[in-house]
């Protein structure tokens, strides 16, 4: 959906055709009609949004007088090891809770596109599942599957397989993996529920003349599946590339962080720097980064969605 | 032509999707009903009847009031982000009024924001305005993050609506306040219904903003005494599981009875969370 711009004269006459204005509408109600939610969201999370980037200018608890020391907090992010760590980390988890449940996702519905499935409801019931409950209870069970004596190693050890179990929440290697794979877990039935809903809708008979020119099903991936599916992957890649740099609840129940830094990301130095340490200022410049990080990843996944259409 | 084979190595698979999906929480029920200290879940899940688990729990995890008090907070966002989205989106839909395109622009940058990037300055000001440790500490930036997406997905939808039902009902006298809640709310209610659904199950799974807002006080969220109840006790996994059923019921329950609701507002292009 486009946002049509409305012409404007210089005297600031709407100009516009009568289309785009209810018939006889004096203008001015439709303020009253927007006042109450944009003045909350103003008051409750554009000005908390202003003030986050004026307090990244500043050192300081909070509590006393703040010194204002310019961009240092963001040269902190950018050279102290653990800050910067954070940043890589996030990425990291992009590649477990975006590109792997899509790239699974997509291998299965270019599987599935010739079957019309009967019982959607049920199936997309069972996929949307986990991305529906709450991160924090996700983060709890996932504690216990992960757990050094908990199912998965013991499973390990009953298939033989016992040299590789470890505790994996504790390992410098593995914190960070087995904590991106939660969120595979989580992102993957949600990206193979979207495709698969995207999939059921391309006719048939885009395959059949693939066929007939005697494509294999590479071509027909290429040719039909991907391009059909091309809004479907902009929803899933927006959700989840969005999910995995916010991500803040499965961290700090799971690792806090930890073993050592191994698991930190930035909402997580965000409430550690403001709430543990006070230093609001570090805070505030790591959350603006994050805002800058989020809002770039949605202009890029957009941008490459519109240039491959 | 459909061939049966692919029909058959359709269910096979989905059915695998769905068993790697539903897995974990069937693994979760069976552990929440076994003995309590256990760490491993008994195959033979006909000794999986310990339902005595959730009554300790509920009691020493003091989930009654959590419950409660997550109810109250879901509840009153869910009901007023709708109310205010739907006529905010029908405003930026169907009227002129300078300075539209800007105001719904800034608006709807608030389906990117991160709450974690706003969470100190909102802690600052609250604290400033002695609204922390209060229900509306909590419940004001839900609405404020709420209706950023919901004025979107409102005016998405009265931007298609008809545009004739809406001359029609000016040309019988209706002024705009009537347009909206006789003629195009009682079709909008679908809409309506996968906007309070989504805003039920964002709000109420939130954790970050009623942990900072509400720390200093008695109060806590389901999501919070889970977290709480988890520090306390970390290798009791049966009652651990227990306690993570009994967070995520609500949102169970909900989201099994409106799923085509929640589906529809994720697959139309929600971009949100």
């Amino acid at each position: 959906m486009s946002l049509a711009p409305v012409p404007v004269t210089a005297g600031g006459r709407q100009t516009s055709s009568p289309r785009r204005r209810a018939p006889g509408e004096p203008r001015g109600i439709g303020y009253f009609f927007i006042l109450p939610a944009v003045l909350i969201y103003a008051l409750f999370v554009f000005a908390p949004f202003l003030h986050s980037i004026y307090l990244s200018l500043f050192k300081g608890n909070g509590i006393t007088r703040m010194e204002f020391v310019g961009f240092a907090n963001y040269v902190d992010i950018a050279t102290n090891p653990v800050f910067r760590s954070a940043f890589i980390h996030a990425l990291e988890l992009v590649l477990f809770y975006a590109v792997l449940p899509i790239a699974l996702g997509l291998l299965l519905a270019s599987v599935l596109h010739r079957s019309r499935i009967r019982g959607v409801a049920f199936y997309r019931t069972a996929l949307f599942l986990p991305y529906v409950i709450a991160p924090t209870a996700i983060a709890v069970i996932w504690r216990w599957i992960l757990a050094p004596r908990g199912p998965l190693n013991s499973f390990l050890e009953a298939v033989g397989l016992g040299a590789l179990a470890r505790p994996w929440l504790g390992d410098f290697t593995w914190a960070l993996p087995s904590v991106g794979l939660v969120g595979t877990w989580v992102m993957f039935g949600l990206a193979l529920a979207l495709l698969l809903a995207g999939v059921q809708k391309i006719p048939l008979e885009l395959y059949e003349a693939v066929r007939l020119d005697g494509g294999g099903p590479w071509t027909e991936f290429r040719a039909v599946t991907l391009p059909g599916l091309r809004y479907e992957i902009v929803v899933a890649l927006v959700l989840t590339v969005t999910a995995a740099l916010r991500n803040f609840d499965v961290i700090y129940v799971m690792t806090s962080g930890g073993p050592g830094n191994a698991t930190v990301v930035p909402s997580y130095l965000v409430y550690q720097q403001a709430f543990k340490v006070a230093q609001i200022g570090a805070a505030a410049a790591m959350g603006t980064v994050l805002i800058l990080l989020i809002v770039i990843a949605n202009v890029l996944i957009a941008r490459t969605a519109r240039s491959a259409s | 032509m459909i061939a049966r084979r692919d029909v058959i190595l359709g269910y096979v698979l989905l059915s695998l999707a769905a068993l790697i999906s539903l897995g974990p929480l069937i693994g979760v029920v069976i552990l929440a009903l076994g003995e309590p200290g256990q760490i491993g879940i008994n195959l033979d899940i006909s000794k999986a009847t310990n339902f005595g688990n959730f009554a300790d729990v509920w009691e020493k995890g003091d989930f009654g009031p959590a419950i409660r008090t997550s109810l109250i907070i879901t509840s009153i966002v869910v009901v007023v982000s709708v109310a205010l989205s739907v006529p905010a989106g029908y405003a930026f839909a169907l009227m002129d009024f300078p300075g539209r395109t800007a105001i719904f622009g800034l608006l709807i940058l608030g389906i990117l924001m991160p709450l974690e990037s706003m969470i100190v300055p909102l802690f600052l000001d609250m604290r400033r305005f002695n609204l922390d440790n209060n229900y509306w500490s909590v419940i004001l930036p839900q609405i404020g993050f709420s209706v950023a997406f919901g004025a979107f997905w409102m005016r998405a939808f009265f931007v298609q609506s008809a545009r004739s039902l809406v001359e029609a009902a000016w040309i019988d006298g209706a002024n705009s306040w009537q347009t909206l809640t006789r003629v195009l709310m009682p079709l909008a209610r679908p809409q309506m219904l996968t906007l309070a659904v989504l805003f039920f199950v964002w709000n109420w799974n939130d954790f970050l903003l009623p942990l900072v807002m509400l720390s200093g006080s008695s109060l806590q969220t389901a999501p919070m005494a889970l977290v709480t109840f988890e520090g306390a006790r970390r290798t009791d996994f049966a009652y651990l599981g227990a306690a993570s059923l009994i967070t995520i019921i609500p949102v169970v329950i909900v989201f099994i009875l409106l799923q085509r609701s929640f589906a529809r507002g994720i697959l139309a292009g929600s971009i949100k969370e």
